[in-house]
């Protein structure tokens, strides 16, 4: 029987700051969860100066604009933010649309009625010679690119991972 | 005699109240300035053909004439968010700073919660806390969905609120800089948005849930540092629930009234009920009827807690 810590998935554990750090078995560090942006997604080095991560459940990863003595007793700290724990790291829809803006790599823009789809659950054949994998997905609106969430490349086919409570439906334009 | 008929004494103009509460209100959304500004909501909304009228206090409250709030873009993103204009009031009052640290007592499902995240430029501690764990989740889904960072969501009763799970020693958190406590009431004044908030009223309602509402202030008094600002709203008429909580609470805490600085009209609170006679700093309140601003019906009011 080892002593060594273990992740409890009912409390808020902050995430060590590097590997050197970790306590517990195959928690995601902070410096790794930065550079997993800015590798994947482009995103400034300096794009989360000022939030703390922390883990509850296994791998869910939480991005929180304050700080707080670890562990934290509590329903939600932050917000939901990436999923780790498993062969490829994913976003989170919310994560995506908060912090998607600064993304300048592994981008897909779609068409206005790609995008309607899209928001409603459907899974696309779009064009794209990028990276498979987890990509964020964008559209244009009111003059800018907007990010709408996450889809999963694979097989020429993108994947719709918005979550069924934030799929909907929205009309075209009249 | 319906529950308005009661508070038809206190108007100025019965004939005019009893008919705004006869009228349904207009889909009303808020801005959310985390993730978009005004100009953005409006010119998205043009772009999907969705008519929209500013109201004539905030330009980040809209009301949206002929449609519901929710199948469109701008909701999609969580630029903008379903909120009755006058429930837009109590966080404009607590008037967050951010990096202030602030509990929001009786958050679910979220509303005003998220309105004082984005005041506080989603920077500083929010506690966003709930007795009810089911509703919590609504409030959980609203804050990620309109991109809320700052905010720890807790499951406790607010009349004996613990900052321990806040980590009280050391580095954590031993009192808050302004506390919102909207409390749960008998929802008169939501009438012309739940038609049937009647169906449940009674007498024995409004002085049990008068009972909740002077624990819960209490402890958010307790639990703000001096200097410090508490708000205490309710969506309802009853003095039992407003003034007289007030009246309670002034009397055993350490704590003040003070102006309310409201951008809608309405009138103070009063000093006398049913043969009651309440502190007399409780005109400082806010009472905000239907037919003073075409909204629902509301109650504001501002303490500064310590001497």
């Amino acid at each position: 029987m080892s002593d060594a810590p273990t992740n409890d998935g009912q409390v808020f554990d902050r995430l060590p700051a590097t590997a050197d750090d970790r306590e517990v078995a195959g928690r995601a560090t902070r410096a790794e969860v930065i550079e997993w942006w800015v590798d994947r997604f482009g995103l400034p080095a300096d794009a989360f100066d000022g939030y703390t991560f922390w883990e509850k459940g296994a791998g869910k990863v939480w991005i929180f604009a304050a700080d707080l003595p670890t562990p934290v007793d509590a329903e939600g700290v932050g917000m939901t933010f990436l999923r780790t724990r498993q062969e490829h790291w994913k976003p989170t829809t919310n994560a995506a649309q908060r912090f998607g803006r600064e993304a300048t790599r592994n981008v897909i823009d779609l068409a206005p009625d790609e995008a309607r789809r899209f928001l409603a659950g459907e899974d696309l054949d779009p064009a794209w010679d990028g990276d498979w994998g987890y990509l964020i997905v964008a559209h244009e609106l009111a003059g800018d690119r907007e990010p709408i969430g996450v889809g999963l490349y694979v097989h020429d086919e993108l994947r719709s991972v918005v979550p069924k409570g934030r799929r909907a439906s929205v009309s075209p334009p009249e | 005699m319906t529950p308005l008929e009661r508070y038809e004494s206190l108007v100025d103009d019965a004939e005019a109240f009893r008919a705004a509460c006869d009228r349904p209100l207009p889909a009303v959304v808020r801005v959310n300035t985390i993730k978009a500004t005004a100009d953005r909501v409006r010119t998205a909304l043009d772009e999907a053909g969705i008519a929209h009228e500013p109201t004539d206090w905030h330009p980040g409250v809209l009301r949206l004439p002929r449609d519901s709030p929710g199948r469109n873009w701008p909701h999609a993103h969580g630029w903008i968010h379903g909120q009755e204009e006058v429930s837009n009031l109590p966080a404009l009052v607590l008037d967050p700073d951010p990096g202030d640290r602030v509990w929001d007592a009786c958050a679910a499902p979220g509303s005003k919660t998220t309105q004082l995240a984005a005041l506080m430029g989603d920077r500083g501690l929010l506690v966003g806390n709930d007795n009810n764990l089911g509703r919590l989740s609504a409030l959980r889904h609203n804050a990620e969905r309109l991109g809320v960072t700052n905010l720890v969501v807790t499951n406790q009763d607010a009349r004996n609120f613990s900052l321990k799970p806040l980590g009280s020693q050391g580095a954590g958190v031993d009192a808050f800089d302004r506390v919102l406590v909207d409390a749960p009431c008998s929802c008169e004044g939501t009438i012309r948005k739940n038609p049937d908030a009647f169906d449940t009223w009674s007498l024995d309602h409004v002085r049990s849930v008068a009972g909740v509402q002077k624990g819960i202030l209490r402890r958010a008094v307790q639990a703000t540092r001096p200097g410090g600002t508490v708000v205490y709203s309710t969506c309802t008429f009853a003095p039992e629930e407003n003034e007289a909580v007030l009246d309670h609470v002034l009397e055993r805490e350490d704590c003040r009234l003070v102006d309310v600085d409201a951008p809608l009209d309405g009138v103070p609170g009063v000093t006398e009920w049913e043969g009651d006679r309440f502190d007399p700093s409780v005109e400082k309140a806010l009472r905000i009827y239907p037919h003073h601003n075409d909204t629902g019906g509301f109650f504001c009011a501002k303490l500064e807690v310590g001497s």
